[in-house]
């Protein structure tokens, strides 16, 4: 079944592929025939497939890996031998061992569990035909969005569908303590890597080492998560560039002629971690992955989880990003196994791309009527008749749609039955009762519960609506701080509102993807879409609301109050902080309960947001960065030291909004 | 007379000898025309369909040159009268005739021979003078600086660099200076293994008489048929052979080279010297913007008793260059060793002549069958490297089987004496196949660059992929000709030379594209950690690159000898700097 999505009416944005079932064919023929079918992938250049053994002696015998083990040894007195058996340990410990029969395995398991939970798994295939034939030009990496540990068991289940060379996948070290399945991820493609390796020189070169041998003889394509962590929030994280830098690296250094990075949204209308993600940012720590804890989550197979989209974007060639950005010459002077760090112009290249990528993740991730749906909830706490609601939610999809966003909202069905199936998927979050629809909180403590549990509880719903809510938030993101920056600004000046608009933008630059230094090119973007929706007129010098505005001004001003908000009381909290040596570590915890005692005593009002440890950590990188706390390293131990004059005029900013 | 002999056997408008020249026949055969090669008068079978499937062409459409240069096209001469008269009474022949003129106004880059074709002539010299020694030199010098005249050496004319292209702002009236009169060996010195000679002499005639003398310089350039020792000097060439006789800079013993200063050289022969940077290194690759190089001593060698050639399969390019690599480690590189990539050697393929015999078809046939059925080499990806051996008997053989046992270790396997010999034939006629192409639509020229061991495989890589990406992008129908050859070998690294051709049916404007294209190759040399010429010279194509070639302080270094040497410009053909 084809469905056509909507692309915008304004030709100027891209257009996009359909999208198709791929468990159709699934629920209609054998899975173990399909798990068991001749799988021959187009390769690389056609090149053979090497072997795993052989990979491990290129990157053991490599001239880099050499290089650095000889300097280990020199170093710490150690014989090479010891050191170059270390690194084999370390290699080892992190190295895929890619098993077709695994594969096979799983791709009959992931046949059942995958029907079972989704409706329907949406996929472009366009996108799949143009992955194929960038896998066969040169070699690629895949990015990934990452919001639930299903992504990257069905990217894989999806190559592996298609018949597409199966990626290789960098795996935080986490899983591999779950024994049965660590080891089967293991032989189905993923690699394991330590979450923080800082200082450890051998371990980061049999990493790199490993990686860039895989690119450069295109063993197989290269996955892993931009954002580095799943997403708990709904929101993309701030891209981490260190894999990318090792990814673009062999183009630099002229070992390949071009890398292809192909950025893959997936999209879920459920996740299946939906709940457990809010109680960990209420700080009710995660389990840890054990294989028995995955079984439990057997129950998870009983509900529905709807419709997943997996949309793979255009290959982003590194060689046209780099065009005349890079001196690749730089490397002419230094045999290429030494590690040299990179210029500034390629630092800055490979942020701004991992920015870039993200953001191409972000516009093809398919949103579904209910994220309208929930941010309208969000937004009338005490509940909306039906009838408003789904008027509303009519006037949302029109704005959304005029600013672009990848709405899959049907054509053919009256508003009513879209709005009232993302109600009945999501009927945990949202109640119906006597024509009125509200967020499914407690309005009274149960039995036994205290007030901070009922608090918690609420929160628990509220931070799981807005991680519905989050999901357009990128689409709104800009026209938004647009909106609070016309308010507030002195007058309607440009110059004067792009201020204003440019302050909100750095302080926001950790909790949104802003691409850096793009602050005037999001400005000029956002006056246009406003623009374009009538909400503002614009002349040479002036931008003013104009008359029929008020309605999407309010509305996208309302999207930014809980952040507005959540800011405040993180500069209020230090402000009154006491503690002159505030250890990091302790930051998250205090701000929460700090946060909490204001709710409770009905200081702040729904404003479960500011509970959340992803909006504190923002807002104190924010506050770092904007040179109100300072981080002191002492030791081990990371102290924060509070400007508190600073943080309290921010707040006070911030309090005009 | 004389002065016009070369001249009257060469083409106007094309590379080589006038009686040389591919064509298909009416049965669409290929045939080289002739009889001063190994290959002429030969049908060549396989010629027409590798031309036709590796460029997308058809015999159909044709290109033909303009027949004959129209003379009335050529810009009339802008003569300083007194300094004509001053050199018809120093007894220097000159001449304004319009056909020398243009014959001397150009290289062999592909833009300047594709305009000649079109019959479009741009600015040429005024005035073609014939020195007939030293002192002749000295005097068209002392003219020259006199009336500020612009002074251009012409030496064998196979510049491809635009080296020899009458800068476009010069106003001033241009003498493009012929050395082919001063071609004289002056004497040949046993004891020291040395010879003097003029520096216009045409490298195959240098070589020929020193033969006939029992020695040799050793020193082959591919283009040895047409170019001067003078021009070898001017732009530091590098000769076929030069693993064992060396590049003309360890060739080269004394120089002699007059400027608008006077004259430069050294007052003895030691075979080293410690006195300060080598003055030999202003004057080689100053490339006729310091003065004329008018006399050398080289050293020569007495003639090898013995030449094999030899040749080696190998199942990869890779596997290729590793081999050439070891023997250069080993340094037991025969006295040339090149390798060719996949589509270099098919292409040597389709020059075969039609075989003569059955039994020879039979052993092609069963060569070809052990290759590939027996021996599992792939054959769109195997290539060859073609060998040539020199000295005594024993030596020889031993030399040989020593690179062939290194070659073993990299799968490579002997290919025979006759497919070695045939690779080196091919490279002088190689050049003449640029004009069978130009007339079906199809254009190209070769480049060059030299490159760390490490880098020589990435290097090629990107290159060629390179050319084919840009070539798309700007429209080009059908994928080119991208090609390359490891050429030398060195301690350090190698040359690579890279072909390159496209059908350009279809462009508005094919020299742009290729213009484009090879500036894009050229960066990408660059780029991945490739010089800006190994022997080809910058001119004037590749000016724009020195500064960051050999840094701002360079330049500058070179600048203030140019400054102090040529003040007022007299040679100011404006290549290098």
């Amino acid at each position: 079944m084809a469905s056509v999505l909507y692309s915008p009416r304004d030709p100027g944005l891209k257009k996009r592929d359909e999208l198709e079932d791929m468990l159709e064919e699934r629920r209609r023929s054998s899975d173990a025939r399909h798990a068991l079918r001749c799988y021959a992938p187009a390769v690389y250049k056609g090149l053979a497939p090497r072997e795993v053994s052989a990979l491990r002696g290129a990157v053991l015998q490599s001239d880099a890996l050499q290089h650095v083990i000889g300097q280990v040894s020199a170093e710490c007195g150690e014989r090479r031998e010891l050191v170059q058996e270390e690194a084999a340990h370390l290699l080892d410990e992190m190295a895929h061992r890619l098993r077709l029969g695994t594969v096979r395995f799983f791709a009959y398991v992931l046949s059942k569990v995958f029907k079972t939970l989704f409706r329907s798994v949406r996929v472009n295939e366009e996108g799949v035909q143009r992955l194929q034939q960038a896998i066969q030009d040169h070699p690629v990496v895949l990015l990934p969005s990452h919001r639930s540990y299903m992504d990257f068991l069905m990217m894989s289940y999806i190559l592996y569908t298609y018949d597409l060379a199966l990626p290789v996948i960098a795996a935080g070290m986490d899983f591999m303590s779950m024994k049965v399945v660590g080891e089967m991820l293991r032989m189905s493609g993923a690699f394991f890597i330590r979450r923080s390796f800082g200082g450890d020189k051998l371990y980061w070169a049999v990493f790199s080492e490993y990686v860039k041998t895989m690119l450069r003889t295109g063993y197989a394509p290269i996955e892993f998560f931009l954002e580095g962590t799943r997403s708990r929030t709904g929101k993309s994280l701030t891209p981490k560039t260190g894999l990318l830098n090792i990814v673009m690296e062999p183009f630099f250094k002229g070992e390949v002629f071009d890398i292809h990075l192909v950025p893959v949204s997936i999209s879920y209308d459920r996740i299946l971690e939906e709940s457990l993600y809010a109680r960990e940012l209420l700080g009710v720590p995660k389990p840890k992955e054990t294989t028995s804890g995955l079984l439990k989550a057997r129950q998870i197979l009983r509900e529905d989880y709807g419709v997943m989209h997996v949309y793979f974007g255009h290959p982003v060639s590194v060689r046209s990003l780099a065009q005349g950005r890079v001196k690749r010459s730089q490397y002419n002077l230094v045999p290429r196994h030494i590690p040299q760090r990179p210029c500034l112009a390629a630092q800055a290249l490979v942020g701004e791309a991992a920015f870039r990528l993200v953001r191409l993740q972000e516009q093809a991730m398919v949103l579904r009527p209910w994220t309208l749906v929930a941010t309208l909830l969000l937004q009338n706490p005490d509940g909306m008749d039906l009838p408003v609601l789904e008027e509303q939610a009519a006037w949302l999809r029109r704005l959304a749609l005029s600013f672009g966003a990848f709405l899959d909202w049907p054509d053919c069905k009256p508003c009513r039955e879209v709005v009232g199936a993302g109600l009945a998927l999501h009927k945990n979050l949202a109640r119906v009762s006597g024509g009125r629809v509200r967020l499914a909180v407690a309005e009274t403590p149960g039995v036994g519960q205290t007030a901070e549990e009922l608090a918690f509880d609420r929160a628990v719903g509220v931070l799981s609506c807005a991680s519905y809510r989050n999901q357009i938030l990128h689409v709104f993101i800009r026209p938004a701080l647009l909106s609070v920056a016309l308010r507030t600004a002195n007058s309607s000046r440009k110059d004067e509102v792009y201020t204003c608009f440019n302050f909100l933008w750095t302080v926001f630059s950790n909790e949104f993807i802003l691409c850096p230094g793009a602050s005037v090119q999001d400005f000029e973007e956002a006056c246009y879409l406003l623009g374009k929706c009538c909400a503002v007129q614009e002349s040479q010098q002036d931008i003013v609301m104009s008359e029929g505005g008020h309605a999407t001004l309010a509305f996208l001003r309302a999207l930014l109050d809980p952040f507005l908000q959540g800011y405040q009381v993180v500069c209020q909290y230090l402000c009154k902080e006491t503690e002159e040596n505030l250890r990091e570590n302790k930051f998250v915890p205090a701000a929460r309960n700090f946060a909490l005692q204001l709710i409770l005593a009905g200081v702040l009002t729904l404003c479960y947001e500011a509970l959340s440890s992803d909006l504190q950590k923002n807002a104190l990188a924010a506050l770092v960065q904007l040179e109100a706390v300072t981080k002191v390293k002492v030791g081990d131990q990371v102290t924060l030291k509070v400007n508190r004059r600073a943080a309290s005029s921010l707040e006070d900013m911030l309090g005009t909004f | 007379s004389s002065h016009f002999f070369r001249q009257d056997i060469m083409k106007w408008n094309g590379w080589g000898y006038s009686d040389s020249r591919f064509l298909f026949n009416k049965k669409g055969q290929g045939e080289f025309t002739g009889k001063r090669y190994r290959l002429s008068g030969m049908i060549l079978p396989s010629l027409k369909d590798w031309f036709e499937a590796t460029f997308g062409t058809s015999l159909q459409h044709k290109t033909p040159a303009t027949p004959t240069l129209n003379v009335s096209a050529v810009p009339p001469p802008n003569l300083v009268e007194p300094f004509v008269e001053e050199l018809k009474v120093a007894g220097v022949a000159a001449s304004h005739d319009p056909e020398g003129r243009v014959f001397r106004s150009h290289g062999h880059c592909l833009h300047e021979i594709f305009a000649l074709r079109e019959g479009r002539i741009g600015r040429v010299p005024d005035l073609v003078v014939w020195p007939n020694c030293h002192n002749d030199v000295v005097k068209i010098v002392e003219l020259a600086c006199k009336y500020n005249v612009c002074l251009m050496p012409y030496g064998g004319g196979t510049s491809v660099s635009s080296a020899l292209e009458c800068p476009l702002e010069e106003t001033r009236s241009v003498v493009s200076l012929d050395t082919s009169q001063m071609n004289r060996i002056l004497w040949i010195d046993e004891k020291n293994l040395t010879v003097h000679v003029e520096a216009g002499i045409i490298g195959q005639d240098l070589e020929r008489q020193l033969n006939e003398s029992g020695y040799c310089t050793g020193h082959e350039p591919d283009s040895m048929e047409f170019s001067s020792l003078g021009g070898w000097v001017a732009t530091r060439a590098s000769g076929m052979k030069k693993n064992i006789y060396g590049n003309i800079e360890d060739l080269v013993v004394h120089i002699k080279m007059v400027t608008p200063r006077g004259v430069i050289e050294k007052s003895c022969q030691g075979p080293r010297m410690s006195t300060g940077p080598d003055i030999h290194h202003f004057i080689m690759g100053s490339e006729g913007t310091l003065g004329v190089v008018t006399e050398v001593t080289m050293k020569i060698r007495p003639l090898p008793e013995y030449q094999k050639y030899g040749s080696i399969v190998f199942p990869n390019f890779q596997q290729g260059v590793s081999c050439l690599r070891e023997v250069a480690r080993q340094r037991c590189a025969p006295a040339s060793i090149r390798l060719m990539d996949n589509e270099q050697f098919q292409f040597g393929h389709a020059l075969k002549p039609q075989v003569s015999s059955i039994f020879t078809s039979f052993l092609d046939g069963l060569k070809k069958f052990y290759i590939t059925k027996f021996k599992g080499f792939e054959p769109h990806h195997l290539c060859v490297a073609t060998l040539l051996f020199e000295g005594d008997r024993e030596k020889v053989l031993q030399h040989e089987k020593q690179v062939y046992d290194i070659a073993a270790k990299f799968g490579g396997l002997a290919a025979g004496e006759d497919n070695g010999q045939r690779g080196y034939m091919l490279t002088f006629v190689i050049a003449y196949l640029r004009d069978l192409g130009m007339d079906y639509y199809v254009i190209g020229e070769s480049f060059e660059t030299s490159v760390p061991w490490d880098r020589v495989l990435d290097l090629c890589r990107n290159v060629k992929e390179r050319i084919v990406r840009e070539c798309k992008e700007r429209g080009v129908q059908f994928p080119p000709f991208s090609t390359c050859r490891v050429t030398q070998t060195y301690d350090a690294g190698a040359c690579v030379y890279f072909y390159f051709a496209f059908n350009y049916r279809g462009l508005a404007d094919p020299l742009h594209v290729y213009e484009r294209v090879e500036h894009e190759a050229r960066e990408e040399i660059l780029a991945n950690g490739g010089s800006l010429s190994h022997h080809h010279g910058v001119g004037k194509l590749r000016k724009e690159w020195m500064r960051e070639a050999v840094s701002t302080v360079g330049l500058g270094m070179l600048q203030s000898v140019k400054e102090y040497v040529d003040p007022n410009n007299i040679f100011g053909n404006r290549n290098l700097l």
